[in-house]
């Protein structure tokens, strides 16, 4: 494995609540290669939050805290907001759910990945665009110089989705943080989307956090897995090792997945009962 | 077309016949609307306890003048030829005789409406170059100082009563401070000098060329448009905040911020960008209501605008200036509709 190129200690987020804060993210540390680590768990377990805090996108009243958060040499929750534009996109980029909510309706799709790469870079406007072409190349998208000119719901889901991955790594970062890349979109093309995900960051020497509430994608698509619940880090497993999973609530998790060649009447469902507290 | 004609072609006549189809319905839907403004003044001039015959020969006019004025008014004939004298007559621009002022409706509009829409246009313009902003900044800071400095403004401009304002402005700017002219539309001494193009003083004075004209002009139109300005501030302000507010919480602000836009950006272009659509129609809809004539305002200023023509006729019971007038402001909120759903087309990607 890689040195560390993101280091995480102790991340805190509280939000104010009707009674006093309430904290979704109870301390979650992990370090980051370039590698592919997945963090999976239930709504509200603090996953997207933990993804988001790492570029500092939460605004108040979300209270963020980190004992470190160290991103290639620099502290990242040190920065000022203007270094830290600097970093986000350029060297840590993010993919959201659904392409219907994430890409601006009102502007072209050209000028949306354009600008990813001119906030960052300046350069001549020929070399924009012809880089804005080659990128939709690389994300499997036929007849780019037409696709530029189109607005985001001129297109379709899985395509959209192509469209922000190719906005996200054409200033090239270093990490792409992929929040439920495809919870939004068809079965049919959701395993098109993650392929070209893994092979866009194998062909970049890219890291890859991919936050999914799918046990079986994240073990797919991941080297390395965190199983996150109520705001904790649960257990981590080696992707290919989630059998040999110990806490009970992972446990209950792979117990509730229906297997081909069994019979089952019922399901077991999660031991809500016993929440293990703390 | 032959079946060997090229596909671009076809695409290219499809797209022509789609703008035609595009350009009739529109006309067509205009018209009717129209024509619908016209069925519903017809119906009021027809269903208010005025007499018009009544109202012309008086009421101790003997039988035979009566029933010869009420015969030459066509009122004898069957209601769906009255209407459709009534239509052709507002189409020639023929809305009849003013009792009050003793000259045909149509002048009359004509002199009073270009007052009322000089003030209203200086009116928006203020309303719009101060409320957006400002509405962006309040959604941009929500919950900060300076949200709450906006908001105490826009509650201003919304509940202090308009004749209030300009009594009190009158006393401060005119009266105490001397920084702006007066009620009246401009100084006793310039008064018609000026060839009336567009009746509005401001512009004729410029087309004339005389810029002392010109400058006495606006300072009489300032102050009234500038309060007029000041109440539709704070209905853009409140709305562009709100729908700004509703943008910012959209995924796509979470991407451009993701890309490394700045937050000014992210403002100004990504969440701005989507309103446009939204403010035209808030925009457009106060424009209407300045265009209407505020009375208040016109009544303080001594303003002769549409309002208090408008008014003035309603309390003389001068049923030919109210349905002119009534027609005339209609027409305006059509004019302004269309402009904005045209305008749609152009800003919003989605509706095209």
């Amino acid at each position: 494995m890689s040195a560390p190129l993101l280091q995480m200690r102790n991340l805190r987020v509280t939000f104010p609540g009707p009674r006093g804060p309430v904290q979704v993210v109870k301390g979650v540390s992990f370090d980051l290669g370039r590698e592919r680590l997945g963090i999976v768990g239930e709504s509200g377990s603090g996953k997207s939050m933990t993804g988001r805090s790492i570029l500092r996108l939460l605004k108040p009243p979300a209270k963020v805290e980190t004992d470190l958060l160290r991103f290639d040499g620099m502290d990242l929750d040190q920065l000022s907001e203007k270094q830290m534009r600097a970093v986000r996109g350029a060297r840590i980029s993010m993919v959201m759910q659904d392409p219907k909510f994430s890409l601006n309706p009102v502007m072209t799709i050209g000028t949306q990945i354009a600008e990813a790469l001119r906030v960052h870079e300046k350069l001549p406007r020929r070399e924009i665009e012809a880089r804005v072409i080659t990128m939709l190349e690389q994300v499997r998208i036929d007849d780019p110089r037409r696709v530029v000119k189109l607005y985001p719901h001129e297109v379709s889901g899985g395509m959209g989705q192509r469209v922000m991955i190719a906005m996200m790594l054409i200033p090239q970062p270093d990490i792409l943080i992929a929040d439920e890349p495809t919870s939004a979109l068809d079965v049919s093309v959701q395993a098109q989307v993650l392929d070209l995900i893994e092979a866009m960051i194998a062909k970049n020497g890219m890291g890859l956090i991919l936050i999914s509430h799918d046990l079986e994608l994240v073990a797919r698509y991941c080297d390395r897995v965190l199983v996150m619940h109520r705001g904790r880090v649960v257990e981590e497993l080696a992707a290919g090792r989630l059998h040999e999973a110990r806490h009970p609530y992972t446990k209950g998790l792979l117990a509730a997945v229906p297997q081909m060649d069994e019979r089952r009447a019922i399901l077991p469902v999660l031991d809500r009962a016993a929440e293990y507290e703390t | 077309m032959s079946a060997l004609s090229p596909v671009p072609d076809r695409s290219l006549a499809a797209r022509f016949s789609d703008r035609t189809g595009t350009v009739l319905r529109f006309v067509l839907v205009t018209a009717m609307t129209f024509l619908g403004l016209l069925a519903i003044t017809f119906f009021i001039g027809r269903i208010v306890p005025i007499d018009p015959v009544v109202a012309i020969v008086g009421d101790r006019a003997s039988q035979e003048v009566y029933d010869a004025t009420f015969r030459q008014l066509g009122l004898d004939k069957p209601l769906i030829t009255q209407f459709y004298l009534y239509v052709r007559d507002v189409l020639t621009g023929n809305f009849g005789m003013s009792l009050s002022t003793g000259r045909p409706v149509v002048e009359d509009l004509a002199r009073f409406f270009p007052a009322t829409f000089e003030m209203a246009t200086f009116g928006i313009i203020i309303g719009v170059v101060l409320g957006v902003p400002m509405g962006v900044i309040a959604a941009a800071n929500a919950g900060t100082w300076i949200d709450q400095v906006i908001r105490v403004l826009g509650l201003l401009g919304y509940s202090v009563p308009a004749f209030w304002m300009g009594l009190v402005g009158l006393a401060v700017f005119y009266a105490g401070l001397g920084w702006v002219a007066g009620p009246g539309r401009i100084d006793i001494f310039y008064d018609g000098i000026t060839p009336v193009v567009t009746g509005m003083l401001t512009v004729d004075a410029l087309l004339d060329g005389d810029v002392d004209i010109f400058l006495n002009a606006l300072s009489h139109l300032i102050l009234p448009s500038a309060i007029l300005g000041f109440f539709s501030l704070a209905y853009i302000a409140r709305m562009t905040r709100s729908f700004m507010l509703d943008q910012l919480s959209q995924e796509y602000v979470i991407t451009a911020r993701v890309k490394g836009v700045s937050e000014r950006a992210v403002i100004w272009k990504h969440a701005f960008y989507p309103i446009r659509v939204q403010l035209i129609t808030v925009i457009g809809l106060s424009y209407a209501v300045l265009l209407e004539g505020s009375v208040m305002i016109e009544i303080v200023f001594s303003w002769p605008g549409i309002g208090n023509y408008l008014t003035t006729a309603l309390l003389s019971a001068d049923m030919n200036a109210v349905l002119g007038a009534t027609i005339l402001i209609g027409t305006v909120f059509i004019v302004i509709n269309r402009t904005s759903d045209m305008l749609y087309r152009v800003l919003d990607p989605r509706s095209r």
